[in-house]
């Protein structure tokens, strides 16, 4: 049985694509065949998260359109076995997508034994970012502990809740998962940004992790490789996390909590 | 905490402002999507057929809307009568 999962937003820039990349290859390292698409048409940027870019000849529109098959359109992931990423086209417009189309992309996946179709999806509310929450079985809702993407996020909630498959046909509803990235302990700490308590009070949805604000999202994205695979550093760790508790594992939070430098590292710096 | 805003008194946490603020906005947009738009079209079309029946109404000037106040609603019915003393 295949599972869809949306990484949704509303707002752009809080970490979507970064989500989808660390996510999709989490899951395919834990052994489940997973396949990420990318639904930002005219923008693609997954490719370039997941190192890619040069390999894409074909893309999930043309897939629609009949122009290529869909395993001719796969790109097998560098880094995991059983990972593959669907690009999006890049000199199309979003309307290229129909709703028929995705749904005969998603199906065929299905067909092709994969555990789980992740969506990348781009920001904004309109057709690109509806068809990509449209068939979701789960949702991750990725949210910057800041007022206009808590806002965002609280109306991409309603979007799902009323037009995804599961919501129009009367079905179980989406199971909602909120991420909060760019988290940054000390600034919660001193007062300057929401807690992750705070922006699960006011979105009343299950957290399913936390990404603290690292350089490592940055070093990551400029080789192409998606962040869990940077061993050792903190969003690697915790998007480990994210992983595991989505396939049902208890795992404590962690890079929540600050911790007040001692005397000596105030004297002599350090990070 | 430095030592000069231990002298010179706290300012108010940005992020209470903040999440002060997304409560009442949240509240608001869940308000406005979940009642308006059912009923209210219709009880209007409905209030004008009956009032124009007894007295000429401009559709216009019939304005109806819910509001919410803490925890109970107000239907607000605000009904221009024609001026009919000439």
């Amino acid at each position: 049985m295949t599972r869809v999962v949306v990484v949704t937003s509303g707002k752009g820039g809080v970490g979507k694509t970064t989500t989808s990349a660390a996510f999709a290859s989490g899951l395919a390292l834990r052994g489940y065949k997973t396949a990420v698409i990318d639904f930002d048409v005219g923008l693609r940027n997954l490719d370039l998260i997941m190192g890619c870019e040069r390999r894409v000849v074909y893309d999930f529109v043309n897939v629609i359109n009949g122009e290529a098959k869909l395993n001719q359109a796969l790109i097998k992931d560098k880094n995991c076995e059983n990972l593959f990423v669907l690009p999006a086209s890049q000199t199309r417009d979003k309307d290229a997508l129909t709703e028929e189309g995705v749904e005969i992309v998603i199906k065929e996946l299905e067909h092709m034994g994969f555990d789980y179709v992740v969506c990348d999806s781009p920001a904004g509310i309109e057709r690109g970012a509806v068809l990509a929450l449209t068939f979701a079985d789960e949702a991750i809702v990725t949210t910057n502990p800041e007022v206009s993407s808590v806002r965002d996020s609280d109306r991409i909630l309603g979007i799902l809740q009323s037009k995804s498959r599961r919501a129009a046909e009367g079905r179980e509803p989406v199971k909602e998962h909120l991420l909060i990235t760019r988290y940054s302990p000390k600034r919660v700490d001193e007062g300057e940004m929401l807690s992750y308590k705070d922006v699960q009070e006011l979105l009343r949805v299950q957290l399913i992790g936390v990404i603290p604000e690292s350089e490592s999202v940055l070093h990551a994205s400029n080789q192409g490789t998606p962040a869990i695979h940077l061993k050792g550093t903190d969003v690697s760790e915790a998007y480990s996390d994210v992983v595991a508790r989505f396939l049902g594992e208890d795992r404590p939070l962690r890079f929540v909590d600050y911790e007040k430098p001692g005397l000596i590292k105030r004297l002599f710096g350090g990070k | 905490m430095s030592l000069l805003s231990l002298l010179f008194g706290e300012k108010k946490k940005t992020a209470s402002i903040a999440k002060e603020r997304l409560q009442l906005i949240i509240a608001r947009e869940h308000g406005s999507a979940s009642h308006g738009p059912d009923f209210l079209p219709a009880l209007q079309r409905e209030l004008i057929e009956v009032i124009s029946k007894y007295v000429p109404v401009n559709p216009d000037d019939i304005k109806v809307q819910l509001e919410k106040q803490d925890n109970y609603e107000v239907l607000e019915v605000n009904i221009v009568l024609p001026d009919n003393r000439d």
